[in-house]
This record gives C-alpha cells, sequence and structure tokens, in this order.
C-alpha cells in the first residue's frame, strides 16, 4: 500500500498537502483500493466553506458510496473538474491526478491535528 | 471461515477476499469494470463452490420436486437443467434454484446462505420413496461466461459443446476427470457452469486458465453482471416476504399444475396485485443503492432492492418494488439519492440487451 511521507492522513482514510494556506484534499490509495473502481465524484462548489468534519462531497464506485468529510476547515478554492472526465484518475493515481480538492485554510495552525504517514501506517495496519 | 477448493489459486492471483456466507470468496481481482467486460465481451471463470448441491433421488423424486417447486418437474427431460422455486404455504420464496435432471436422479443447486435452511424444509416434506443427500462439501463448481467461451473450454475437452443447448447439460470429462458440463449461468452469457469432484475442481480449473484466454472473476462483477439481466439475488430482490408472481417470476410458477405447496398463495397474488418487482435506470448521474426510497408523483411507491452503476450503460440502474400500476415501463420515477430527488425511467428488462447466453 502506497503511503507518501511527504503527507498527512485521517482516520477517514483521506491525505492532506499543505502549502502557503491551501491544502489539497484526496483519498488514500487504500481508500481506493477498498472502494474499487470509482464511476464519479459528487463535489461542492467552489467558494463553499466547510468546517471540520463536515461532509464536503461523496465517491460513488460501482458497488458501494462513500461520504468525503473535511480534514480542515476553510473555503473551496479549486475542484479536480478532469474527474468527471476520467474518475479511474482516483484509483490510478489517488495522490496525484486523483486529488479531489483545494482549500483555503482558515487558520494558520490547521491541520496540527492530522495523522503523521507513520501513524497512518499503523492504522491500517 | 471456510475455503473453497479454490482458496490458494484466488491468494496467488491477489484477489481481493471477502466473507461471503460463511466462505472466504474473492469478491474481485483486477478490477469490478474490466472482470464485467471481459464476460461481456471475451470470457471469465467464477469460483461458485459455495453454492450448495442436493441430490434428490427414488422412485418419488419426481413427484416429490413437484410438489415442492412451482415449476413443472414433470415437464423436464434427462440432461434438462430448470430454474426454479420453492414456497412456502404464503407464497413466500424459501430459495431460488436450478435443477438438473440426470437419468437416476435430480440435483438441486441452492443458494449457501439458504443450504441448510432448504435441506431442512425437503427433509419435512420427503416421502419414504425418496432419498435425500447434500453433496455440496464434496461438489465444485466453476463457471466460465462469456462469448468466447464455448470457444475456450472446446480447447479443453473432447466432447463437442455445440451439443449443449441454452439449459440443458451433459456428463463428461475434462483432462481425465468427470464433470457436469451445464449451459447455465447467471450473466445473461453464453457460458458453462462446470460441477465436478472438489478434489479435481482445482485442476479443472488450471486446465481452462492455461488456455491463457480467461480472465477470473469475483463475486462483485457477478452481482453487477446479473443486475443487468434483471437477474434476481436470494436475500435483496426476493425472499420469504416476497412470492414469485410480484417478484416477475410468473414464467417459473406454473399455476395450472397439480397441487404444489404455496399454490392457493399464489392463486391469490395473481388475482390481487399490490407491487412489482421494476427495473430502472437513472436518467441523472446518479447510483441507486439497497434500500433507497422510490417515489412517484410525489408518493413514496417502493425502496430499491439492488442498484449499481452498470458497467455495460455506464448509468445508474436498479431494481425495486414499486406500487402496483406505477411500476409500468415508460414511467417515470424520483429515486432518492441520499437525501436528493433524482429522475428515473422504468425500462424493460433486461437492462443489457445484448447478451449471447441462447447463441
Amino acid at each position: 500500500m502506497n503511503i507518501p511521507s511527504n503527507l498527512k492522513y485521517t482516520s477517514d482514510h483521506e491525505w492532506v498537502s499543505m502549502e502557503d494556506g491551501v491544502a489539497t484534499i484526496g483519498v488514500t490509495d487504500f481508500a481506493q483500493s477498498e472502494l474499487g473502481d470509482i464511476v464519479f465524484v459528487e463535489f461542492p462548489e467552489v467558494g463553499d466553506s466547510f468546517e471540520i468534519g463536515e461532509t464536503f462531497g461523496t465517491i460513488e464506485a460501482v458497488k458501494t458510496v462513500a461520504d468525503l468529510f473535511m480534514p480542515v476547515s476553510g473555503e473551496i478554492v479549486a475542484i479536480n473538474k478532469e474527474l468527471d472526465v476520467d474518475p479511474a484518475k482516483v484509483n490510478s493515481d489517488p495522490y496525484g491526478d486523483g486529488w479531489l480538492v483545494k482549500i483555503k485554510l482558515s487558520n494558520s495552525d490547521e491541520g496540527d491535528e492530522l495523522m503523521s504517514f507513520t501513524s497512518y501506517e499503523e492504522m491500517i495496519g | 471461515m471456510m475455503q473453497t477448493p479454490l482458496y490458494q489459486k484466488h491468494i496467488i492471483l491477489n484477489a481481493r477476499m471477502v466473507d461471503f456466507t460463511g466462505y472466504q470468496m474473492p469478491i474481485q481481482y483486477s478490477g469490478i469494470i474490466q472482470e464485467h467486460l471481459a464476460v461481456r465481451n471475451s470470457c471469465g471463470i467464477f469460483d461458485i463452490c459455495h453454492m450448495g448441491e442436493l441430490i434428490v433421488r427414488g422412485v418419488g423424486a419426481e413427484d416429490f420436486l413437484n410438489y415442492i417447486t412451482v415449476n413443472d418437474v414433470k415437464s423436464m427431460s434427462v440432461g434438462d437443467a430448470q430454474y426454479s422455486a420453492m414456497c412456502y404455504e404464503n407464497g413466500g420464496i424459501i430459495d431460488d434454484i436450478l435443477i438438473y435432471k440426470y437419468a437416476d436422479k435430480y440435483m438441486l443447486v441452492v443458494n449457501s446462505s439458504n443450504l441448510e435452511k432448504d435441506f431442512s424444509w425437503l427433509k419435512k416434506y420427503k416421502r419414504d420413496d425418496v432419498e435425500l443427500i447434500d453433496i455440496s462439501a464434496e461438489t465444485g463448481l466453476i463457471a466460465l461466461q462469456g462469448p468466447d467461451s464455448r470457444n475456450i473450454l472446446q480447447k479443453c475437452v473432447e466432447l463437442d459443446l455445440t451439443d449443449i443447448p441454452f439449459y440443458t447439460f451433459i456428463e463428461s470429462n475434462i483432462g481425465g476427470f468427470n464433470a457436469t458440463f451445464a449451459r447455465t449461468g447467471y450473466t445473461g452469457e453464453l457460458g458453462f457452469e462446470i460441477y465436478a469432484d472438489k478434489d479435481d475442481i482445482g485442476q479443472i480449473w488450471d486446465i481452462i486458465m492455461d488456455t491463457g484466454d480467461v480472465i477470473p472473476c469475483g463475486l462483485a462483477c457477478r452481482d453487477t453482471l446479473r443486475m443487468e439481466m434483471k437477474f434476481c439475488l436470494y436475500g435483496n430482490d426476493i425472499d420469504d416476504a416476497t412470492n414469485p408472481i410480484e417478484a416477475g417470476l410468473g414464467w417459473i410458477t406454473k399455476l395450472n399444475k397439480d397441487k404444489f405447496i404455496g399454490k392457493k398463495s399464489l392463486l391469490l397474488a395473481k388475482e390481487n396485485r399490490i407491487r412489482h418487482l421494476t427495473a430502472f435506470k437513472m436518467d441523472e448521474r446518479a447510483v441507486p443503492r439497497k434500500g433507497y426510497s422510490i417515489y412517484a408523483d410525489g408518493n413514496k411507491v417502493g425502496k430499491v432492492t439492488s442498484g449499481t452503476q452498470s458497467p455495460s450503460l455506464q448509468k445508474g440502474i436498479g431494481l425495486g418494488y414499486v406500487q402496483f400500476g406505477k411500476h409500468k415501463v415508460g414511467m417515470e420515477l424520483d429515486l432518492d439519492i441520499r437525501g436528493i430527488m433524482k429522475k428515473a425511467t422504468i425500462i424493460k428488462p433486461p437492462f443489457y440487451k445484448n447478451g449471447s447466453a441462447q447463441l
């Protein structure tokens, strides 16, 4: 299972990468593998604001559906529209082309609670 | 947790394994869509050793089975397979089953989740001139399904597979192992279900895999394939609270045959139609799932029993019991998809029209 060391993780199997006050969010390799073939992602709108823990979308796979939970709080500044054309990118490249949304962080200390790759690795065993 | 005789092969093939009715079963190997499309376009192989097999034999076997199942067993010739169901007196479905008529016996193939229940039911009504044997533990079963399945299997056997029409079977051998080759399946494609001793089924699997033209397929795509054909799944679309008439299984329910268990209730069910198992396709991007509510003109008219994204149609499809009268082909429905209403249209099944099953 691929777990890049430079990312932060949540117990809902999402990854977060933070740069200049903007967080990029996606689902982990473990999550895409558990979900199986993904058929589409239901996104929020750019400009929507979310608190930590709020549902910001859903991922529909062939055999199941999963909610997406906000790992940080802030305002959506970008969604990965490419996934409307090729949702399988979430399966094939979950940490790259399969990213989901970018969010402008509300506070500078956002993300302090997130897991390191070692904790996440331990969690999924 | 039980393992099928093919368990080690799934591990080597790196399958994702799940607990299914007490067995460790492969849910997928390469991916559900890839496996699904392989069966639609070429050929896939399934381990379905978990299914139950019961032998019914003796001079009273035909009468007994004709009494305990809804289809007409007396119409069967040796070498025929028949899709049928067992019902309670109230018409509720105990199980949907396949019956194979051999020269000296019948074999009933039942859902593994229902094996014990079915066996006790049969035992309860069994007469002295009937013998009942559970051979599930000794029997292996693989399904080879897809338009190329006959050509591929033909490379492995000496018998002429064109001699096996749809819903018939032949006893023969493959690589020296005795097996029953049945033109049955759960995918809507040309295909064979191969029954053999549990100790031989692994070598039979290898013989077919070694042709190099088959990909292993898991239970996940077995489910999407059967949904595209509107084939019922016990526990989802049918159960002891549904009857064959409302499930659209009137074609296997021979109400004009002599007394059989459930006949009275099923005659009544045919007169008093309340709801019908309905196939619908989403008009918007959405995937219906089991348990979602179905609306028509603002009123709740039913619930989804099976749903998925159809890999062949690339649309959300579903089955569900819909209030009678609101279930007609072409009628529009609204599906409550996790709180948001999405439009759907009732279709004439199957969803997938180009199946090769009867070629």
